[in-house]
Parts: C-alpha cells; sequence; structure tokens
C-alpha cells in the first residue's frame, strides 16, 4: 500500500503548476542535466551542453563496441569539413564502465579524434536518455532540442546524419 | 478492482495527469525480447513447457524544474532463456522520486550510484546480464562549494524480482563519499594543464548475527581513497580500500580485513597512447548479505583488468572472471596510428593496437596461524605478493587499414591462456590456451549499401577441451534502415565428434530512428555478440528470437 501512496501523491503533484512554456510539446526534449567527468577531470553538467546556437551532435559509444568506433571514425575523417559548413560539435559518450574507462583516453588520442569526450561510467546519462544500446546517436538543435536520435550504425549513416545537420544549420 | 490494476490506474493517471496539466520532459525507453524455442539436445538447449518466453521492460522519467520522477515497469513471463532466476512475473521494478538544483541533488526510492572506481560501492544494473543491484533507500549528493561534491546514501539492495515484487536484501547499506577537486581551487594548475583530484569513502553494512556458533560482527565497515592526477596527456589514478572483518559465506567465516588496490596509469598524444593497470586484492568478497552467493547483493565492484573482446569466439568461449577473494593482476595497452604516407600505414595509415593482461593468485602466509583458533584470522597477504599460480593471460593484436576509399581490413591475433580449476567454465581441467585469429573486411558498396566479414578460427594447443572452432559472418547493411547478416559457427575440431555441431543463425533488423526490430533464428552460441551495429549478451539457445527497442 505504500506504493499506492506514493503514485497518489505523484498524480497529485503535477496539478500543482509547473508551469513552462505553454507551447512546449512534452516529447519535445531537452538534455537531461547529470554530472559526467571528461577527459580532464572537469565535472561538465550535461544541461549546459551548447554550442553558441549550433547543432550538437551527442553520440553514446564504448571502447570494446565495434559499429560505436566505425561511426565516429567515419565522421572524423569528415569532422574538420563539417565543422566548417555547419559550425557543428560533437560530443561522444563513453560508457566504458570501470573495467575499460581508462582505455578510453589513451584510444581517442591514438584515433586522433578532436571530439568533446565525457564519461558515464555507471550509465546514469545513459538512463536518463533512454538509451537501449550503443551505438547510439542524437542531435539538438541550437535551441536545446533533441531533434534526431538513431540507435544503429550501417557504413552510409554519416553521410545522412551530415545532410540532416546541414539542413539544420541553413534553418537557422 | 484488486490492487494491482488500482496500481496500474494510479500510474496511468500520474502520466496523463502531467501530460495534460503541465509540462515538463519525459524521457524513456521500451525494450523487449521474446523467444519461441525448440528442443536441441545437443547444446543443451531445453524447450520450455511454455515454449515463448519474454522480458519485457519500460523506464520513464520525468523532469521539470528541478523536480524528478521516474518508473520502471518489468516482465519476464517467464524470463527468457538463460536469464538468472532471480526474475519472474510483472510489475514495478523501479520507482524513485527527487529534486536537485545547483546546491543539492536528493533521490527517494531507487536509484543507482558509484563511488570512483566502484571497489568499495556501485549499484548499477546491466539487463543483458541480468544483473541489478540497485539500492531502494535515500540519497543526497551536495555541492557546498565549488569542486566540493559530498554523497551521502542509505538503503537495501534488490536481491530480486519474485510475482512482480522487488525482494531486498537483508542487510542496510550506508554509504558516504567526499570528493575534492583542488583543481578548481588552484586557478595556475588549470593554466598548466595540471589535475588533482582527491576523494576518500566509508561504507558500513548493518546485518543482524544470524550464527548460533560464532559471534558475527553486525555493522561492518570499509573504507578508503582515491587519487587522480594529470599533467598534459599524462595521468596516473589509484585508489585503495579496506575492508574491515567480514565474516561470510564466501570467505568461510573467516576474520580477516579485505583490501584492494587499483591503479592506472597511461600518455597519449596525437597518434599514440599507453595505458598501464595494476591490481592486488584480498578477501574483497563485500555484499550486504554475509549469506548471499551467486551474483547477489554485491555491494562493490571489482574490475576485471582484462580487455572486452567484440569478436564472437575470442568473447564468448573463455572470458576471464575477476576473483574478489584475491587475485593479482596486471594490463598494459598500446595504441598507434601508423602515419600516413609511410611504407607501412600506405595512404591512409595504419591503426595498431596491442594489448596484454595477466592475473595470478595472491600468496596467503599461513605460518604461525592455527586454522580457525579463537582469532579466526587465517592467513596474512601483501599487496602484489603473487604465487605462481595463474589465472589467466591474454596477449592480443590488432591490424586495421583501410585499403582504398571503399575497403577496410581489420587483422587480429589472440593467445589466451585460461585456467579452468579457478575459473570453472568448461568441462576441462587446468590450463587451455587457445589461438585466435580473425579477418574482418567491410565494402562500402555505395552510399547506402555496404557488406562486411569475419572469418574467425580458434584452436586449442592440444585440442584441450572442445578443440577448434571457426564462425563465419556475413553482413549486409542498407543505411540507415535495414540489415541481413549471416553467422555459421561450427565447433569442427572437437575431439569427441559427436559434438562437433553447428551454429547457423540468421538475422534481419530493420531501424526506424530510435527504434529497432531485430528478428533471428538458428542455433546461437552464448555470449556478446554483436549484429547489426550493437553488442548485448545472448545465452544458448535454438529457435526464434525477436526483439524490439524504442526510446523516447
Amino acid at each position: 500500500m505504500k506504493l499506492v501512496t506514493f503514485l497518489i501523491l505523484f498524480s497529485v503533484l503535477p496539478f500543482f503548476g509547473f508551469t513552462q512554456d505553454k507551447h512546449q510539446n512534452l516529447l519535445e526534449k531537452t538534455i537531461p542535466g547529470v554530472d559526467l567527468k571528461n577527459l580532464n577531470g572537469q565535472t561538465i553538467n550535461t544541461a549546459n551542453i551548447s554550442n553558441d546556437g549550433k547543432p550538437v551532435i551527442v553520440s553514446f559509444w564504448a571502447t570494446w563496441c565495434s559499429p560505436c568506433k566505425k561511426e565516429l571514425n567515419a565522421i572524423h575523417d569528415e569532422y574538420d569539413d563539417w565543422k566548417e559548413e555547419t559550425g557543428v560539435k560533437l560530443i561522444a559518450v563513453s560508457i566504458d564502465d570501470e573495467r575499460t574507462k581508462n582505455r578510453v583516453t589513451p584510444y581517442v588520442d591514438g584515433q586522433g579524434w578532436e571530439y568533446e569526450i565525457l564519461l558515464d561510467p555507471n550509465s546514469e546519462f545513459r538512463r536518463a536518455m533512454g538509451v537501449n544500446n550503443v551505438p547510439h546517436t542524437f542531435v539538438i538543435d541550437g535551441s536545446g532540442k533533441i531533434v534526431y536520435s538513431h540507435n544503429n550504425y550501417s557504413p552510409g549513416d554519416e553521410d545522412l546524419l551530415y545532410d540532416f545537420i546541414t539542413a539544420l544549420a541553413e534553418k537557422n | 478492482m484488486t490492487i494491482k490494476n488500482s496500481k496500474l490506474v494510479l500510474i496511468v493517471s500520474f502520466f496523463i495527469g502531467i501530460s495534460g496539466r503541465a509540462q515538463g520532459d519525459i524521457s524513456g525507453n521500451i525494450e523487449t525480447i521474446f523467444q519461441y524455442l525448440n528442443e536441441d539436445t545437443l547444446i543443451g538447449a531445453i524447450q520450455p513447457p511454455e515454449k515463448a518466453l519474454i522480458n519485457s521492460y519500460a523506464n520513464i522519467n520525468y523532469r521539470n524544474s528541478g523536480f524528478k520522477a521516474g518508473v520502471r515497469m518489468e516482465a519476464y513471463m517467464p524470463r527468457i532463456l538463460g536469464y538468472p532466476d532471480r526474475f519472474d512475473g510483472a510489475g514495478l521494478g523501479y520507482r524513485y522520486v527527487g529534486y536537485e538544483n545547483d546546491l543539492v541533488d536528493v533521490t527517494f526510492g531507487n536509484f543507482y550510484d558509484q563511488f570512483g572506481s566502484g571497489l568499495i560501492f556501485r549499484a548499477y544494473e546491466d539487463r543483458a546480464l541480468g544483473f541489478d543491484n540497485m539500492m531502494n533507500g535515500m540519497r543526497l549528493k551536495l555541492k557546498p562549494y565549488k569542486g566540493v561534491t559530498l554523497r551521502g546514501i542509505y538503503g537495501n539492495q534488490r536481491l530480486s524480482f519474485q510475482n512482480g515484487e522487488n525482494r531486498y536484501g537483508a542487510g542496510t547499506v550506508r554509504a558516504s563519499d567526499l570528493e575534492l577537486d583542488i583543481t578548481q581551487w588552484v586557478p595556475t594548475m588549470e593554466e598548466k594543464q595540471m589535475r588533482l583530484n582527491v576523494a576518500g569513502s566509508f561504507v558500513s553494512k548493518y546485518q543482524r548475527d544470524n550464527n548460533i556458533d560464532l559471534v558475527l560482527p553486525e555493522n561492518i565497515g570499509a573504507y578508503g581513497g582515491r587519487i587522480d592526477v594529470g599533467y598534459k596527456r599524462f595521468f596516473i589514478n589509484g585508489e585503495y580500500i579496506i575492508k574491515e572483518q567480514d565474516p561470510s559465506q564466501d570467505n568461510n567465516y573467516i576474520y580477516n580485513h579485505g583490501n584492494a588496490i587499483l591503479i592506472n596509469t597511461g600518455y597519449s598524444k596525437k597518434g599514440f597512447g599507453v595505458l598501464f593497470s595494476a591490481k592486488s586484492l584480498d578477501n574483497m568478497s563485500f555484499r550486504s548479505d554475509r549469506d548471499a552467493a551467486l551474483q547477489d547483493l554485491w555491494i562493490g565492484f571489482i574490475p576485471p583488468l582484462t580487455k572486452t573482446h567484440t569478436y564472437n569466439l575470442v568473447a564468448t568461449l573463455y572470458p576471464y572472471e575477476s576473483q574478489p577473494m584475491g587475485e593479482v593482476a596486471f594490463q598494459g595497452d598500446l595504441f598507434y596510428k601508423i602515419p600516413k604516407g609511410s611504407k607501412l600505414g600506405g595512404k591512409y595509415g595504419m591503426d595498431l593496437a596491442i594489448n596484454f593482461s595477466t592475473a595470478y593468485e595472491p600468496i596467503r602466509r599461513t605460518t604461525g596461524f592455527t586454522p580457525m583458533n579463537e582469532t579466526r584470522v587465517a592467513y596474512t597477504t601483501r599487496l602484489f605478493d603473487k604465487s605462481d599460480l595463474i589465472y589467466w593471460r591474454d596477449l592480443n593484436v590488432m591490424l586495421e587499414r583501410k585499403i582504398d576509399k571503399k575497403t577496410k581490413v581489420k587483422v587480429s591475433y589472440f593467445n589466451i591462456l585460461f585456467n579452468n580449476d579457478i575459473m570453472k567454465l568448461v568441462q576441462a581441467q587446468g590450463l587451455i590456451e587457445s589461438h585466435i585469429g580473425v579477418i574482418e573486411t567491410q565494402y562500402k558498396i555505395n552510399r547506402k549499401h555496404s557488406i562486411r566479414a569475419e572469418l574467425q578460427g580458434l584452436w586449442t594447443v592440444g585440442k584441450r577441451d572442445r578443440g577448434n572452432w571457426a564462425t563465419l559472418v556475413v553482413e549486409y547493411n542498407i543505411s540507415p534502415d535495414w540489415f541481413f547478416s549471416v553467422i555459421y559457427q561450427s565447433n569442427y575440431g572437437n575431439p569427441i565428434p559427436e559434438n562437433q555441431v553447428d551454429y547457423p543463425t540468421v538475422f534481419v533488423g530493420k531501424i526506424w530512428g530510435a527504434t529497432r526490430l531485430q528478428v533471428g533464428y538458428g542455433r546461437q552460441n552464448e555470449g556478446l555478440f554483436c549484429v547489426g551495429g550493437v553488442c548485448r549478451f545472448v545465452p544458448a539457445s535454438n529457435g526464434l528470437t525477436v526483439s524490439f527497442s524504442h526510446s523516447f
């Protein structure tokens, strides 16, 4: 019965008027705030992810996930062009846990990636973002809304992602 | 109306309430794995009486102006093959409410968390493995000053999910952790690209003395500290944990202290990275119930110092598992990008990765100890004091090269030595050594179509255990929404001819953005499978598997 009390409480809570922009669709989402560390040991709250009104790619990956690495390597080959043309920034969120977390820095540098890397060793951000499996790639538009979500990687997906970001950048 | 139905109505009205009146963000996911199984005595796959099995999960998180709440509904009707028998029925498996701002973050109900490397405390979920030691209680996270994070936790751990309801372990876990990011206090450090982060943890569990023969400690503490130092692209981090007397079923009720140390150090620059890790531990089984076994109620997490392999034969046949009762382990890694334009590197450069890992039994000195005298301290140990008894060794080399714009080739070699007397995974006794070779190629036909193939071979030295194996994987991808794949695995070199089993499987998958549907049919060996761009653990089976996932 404790559970029932709990649920009654929270069925009622929303009626106490948490008001926001009335036009916002419930499924139009922003990024949830989770404290993650970057490779310099600094704590970054994911709610603060932004890119001066330009799009951000958030890609969940792991050092043990070969399709993830393929995707990030394929984007890496063209990343300079993407940045120049669209101003996009890619944030690669590693879900490597304690077993493999320390390989992230040497791997990233070994590959020469210039992405911003965040570490999510206990899958807190992954859970908050509703990610089932990796790779999972999101695009956040200039106003902070999640506008693209894709849970897979096949060669060629990066071209579609590029088309999407180009269209998004032109809209702004 | 039954109680269960009324709960459901309330849950529904909860979300209708949210969507009807207030805004905020909802996020979550749905995952369903369905199996229709055939009997297959050859691989030990039994057809359950229900024939069809299903695991289903729906996570829903809501947040608005700092307020957050969420639930996870789970259904095992019954659970899929190979899934731990801790899961049964349908119901609410996880729920929480909380509030956060820049100063506080408080959560009531169920939550996951980790201190440092997790040696002293880690509550986490690995759904593919059926592992979930979530807490039920409260957590307070406080950031009173820049660079200072204080966490306090109180609760019981999830033991199982029976008849659609969570059952929690007998012991109460109390935990606190203080982390200081010194870098934020010394402005010159950041300019010099230095970083320093120190932290201390204290975890205590309480369980009533339920033993009639022994006087068991009811409150057991564990404490330790960690440090993370970085200078430019060099880093070293370490954690040391001491656990007080914790007599348990795992350690045969001895009154020894436990301890563990974990050190990682690395250096990297563009195109080059090295990493070295060392771990030494003894008597570190730390659970919230002294009588618990298997994968139940772990408070701490001992990370295995081995590479997570993804090729099927390498990942599934002889994998290493950490030994919480004691091990001394080392790991080294080298990543190097052979430059473009060099003889070896070719037009695009070539990636080289070398990994070595090993683990040994620690020496336990028993001289001067009367086994099980009134102190019940059984032996002494020293950090990194290893015996000659090897548990594990793995040396692997990987080379990857882009041949032209459309073709990529990856060649790997693995040498794995596996002590089955310790791991107790297969039938054979003692050390099993295997050589594994893999060739993988990928060819991009055009902007949307690509084909990928893997050929894997495994040879055990002296044809030990199940002898030789081969696996062929062919995958056809149509970006962004279709994939087709065939996996053909064969234990062609099994010394027992009747056991020379083949494992053919076909997969088809369709992706709609954040929604995936995958259908597989065939005979599957257990292990980590990477199909159609996603990796997950799968148990041995013969039949149809349909998995569906959706994120929102």
